[in-house]
């Protein structure tokens, strides 16, 4: 494309296929003790 | 739902709903926000002083190829979904473990109050400790991967039970096929090379407290006695991460409403050779002089910038450093099912206090109101428990159309209670914040 370049291939959507197992970092446990972020964390899916 | 922004030369435009992130140039970003309520030929009409009739038709055909890709002016699909998510049986996969309630600094801005958490001084026992982690195992379900920080007040006050608990833990995931990820929290004073030695062995993570520049951090982090602690922790903390080859840990500090300018303290612990930081604002009671206040958020987002275009500039110099608020994964990252169902406070994770309490987490603790059992009898409050289940982003007004919602899962519950009373809303300036620190996570992106 000439007027737009996209930064990710994953979608969202595609995540509700195999999502939820629950075996990533809860968010407090990495350095934030008083925010909530979650953008920033590892997927530990790997079925 | 889009969002669309400029930041530090970038046009970006997030797709919120599909999570697509597209840099574009001037043409389409300006034909965007009048895509959806005009004709084609109403928007060559509007934007003939800028574009040629030509320019803006071959924009119009790679804005349609983004639409029918999925990438563009997505829908929200997901709420049903989250919703029978939520549903499922509440395992607990992560225990704060307040290991001591003492503490051997005064932070001025601590919510614990000097280590206390309005109660009490007091130590956690080892029976206590071996029984938060028989309570964490036995309703784990099937989750592998359980997480332990040793919180405070100060861990390193009671270290021996520290130590003790890390060894029974190993001895039990054999026994139920887990795995322990251990964490410690510190403010370095009681940091020595026999704790280094076994931190390194022993925790997946550590937290050093430090924060920032030595007349900030002095000023909020003095001793019992007044005196700084700058001097005492630095060179420790230089030695630690070295030994941790510059992974698997983070210099965490809080920035007030004293530092602004926190982009300084940030760009001094990356001077000081630290490669993970974390520089978090402060949240404090709004009668607090250092609590950080509304009037404060565009001096606050404009640090922010300047902190990001600096990451920019280093990154190129081949002196890059990770800044936990802007690491963002664009490639995989978290399901939407993590990033819309909360943090997992009062369900997923729970903290305990020294003598065995369990709390919906570390904020919550000393709260009566939030005790919700112990580590004997199990969770005994499920009315609570279910109150924290439910709170997500769609339990949220305000989250429903916020930009950032997929990467603050609706921010924090207990922020939100010490603002408005409810774990349901959501702090307002905490909200400011995170949408700043999306868009400069983004830019960074953008500029790799």
């Amino acid at each position: 494309m000439k007027h737009v370049k996209t930064l990710n291939t994953k979608s969202l959507q595609e995540s509700m296929k195999k999502g939820g197992c629950g075996e990533c970092q809860t968010s407090c446990q990495s350095a934030c003790k008083t925010s909530c972020t979650v953008g920033n964390q590892t997927c530990e899916n790997n079925k | 739902m889009i969002h669309q922004y400029k930041n530090n030369g970038f046009h970006i435009v997030m797709d919120v709903n599909s999570g697509a992130i597209h840099i574009v140039d001037e043409v389409v970003y300006d034909m965007l926000p009048l895509y959806q309520e005009h004709s084609l030929e109403e928007i060559k009409t509007l934007l003939q002083d800028r574009y040629t009739a030509d320019e803006i038709g071959e924009a119009a055909g790679e804005i349609e190829e983004l639409k029918n890709a999925g990438v563009l002016f997505t829908e929200d699909i997901y709420e049903n979904y989250l919703m029978d998510f939520k549903k499922r049986p509440t395992v607990v996969k992560a225990l704060c473990l307040h290991i001591a309630h003492d503490c051997n600094l005064a932070c001025k801005y601590c919510f614990a109050e000097e280590g206390e958490y309005h109660g009490r001084r007091e130590l956690m026992s080892y029976e206590t400790g071996r029984q938060a982690l028989d309570f964490l195992i036995a309703n784990s379900g099937n989750r592998r991967n359980l997480e332990v920080d040793f919180f405070g007040g100060e861990p390193l006050m009671n270290w021996q039970v520290v130590k003790d608990l890390v060894a029974y833990g190993r001895e039990q995931e054999k026994l139920h096929d887990k795995k322990f990820r251990f964490t410690l929290t510190t403010n370095g004073v009681l940091l020595d090379d026999e704790v280094m030695e076994f931190a390194n062995r022993e925790m997946s993570n550590v937290v050093l407290s430090i924060d920032g520049r030595k007349e900030i951090h002095d000023r909020m982090r003095p001793s019992r006695n007044g005196k700084g602690s700058y001097d005492l922790i630095v060179p420790k903390f230089q030695k630690l991460a070295e030994s941790r080859k510059q992974t698997n840990y983070y210099v965490r500090g809080t920035f007030t409403r004293n530092n602004l300018d926190f982009s300084e303290d940030v760009l001094h612990l990356a001077d000081l050779g630290f490669q993970q930081i974390s520089v978090e604002p402060v949240v404090a009671a709004p009668d607090e002089p250092y609590a950080i206040r509304m009037e404060d958020v565009p001096a606050i987002c404009e640090e922010y910038d300047k902190l990001a275009a600096e990451m920019v500039k280093r990154k190129k110099e081949g002196r890059d450093f990770n800044f936990f608020h802007f690491m963002i994964d664009l490639t995989g990252g978290p399901c939407v099912a993590k990033r819309l169902s909360g943090c997992g406070s009062g369900t997923e994770y729970l903290a305990v206090t020294p003598w065995g309490d369990l709390y919906p987490c570390h904020q919550f603790v000393g709260m009566e109101q939030f005790l919700m059992g112990n580590v004997y009898d199990g969770v005994k409050n499920t009315e609570l428990r279910d109150e924290f289940k439910c709170c997500n982003v769609y339990a949220k007004e305000k989250c429903r159309k916020c930009f950032a919602k997929f990467y603050c899962s609706g921010g924090c519950a207990a922020n939100s209670y010490q603002f408005h009373g409810t774990i349901n809303d959501a702090y307002d300036i905490g909200c400011e914040l995170q949408r700043k620190r999306v868009e400069c996570a983004i830019m960074i992106k953008a500029a790799e």
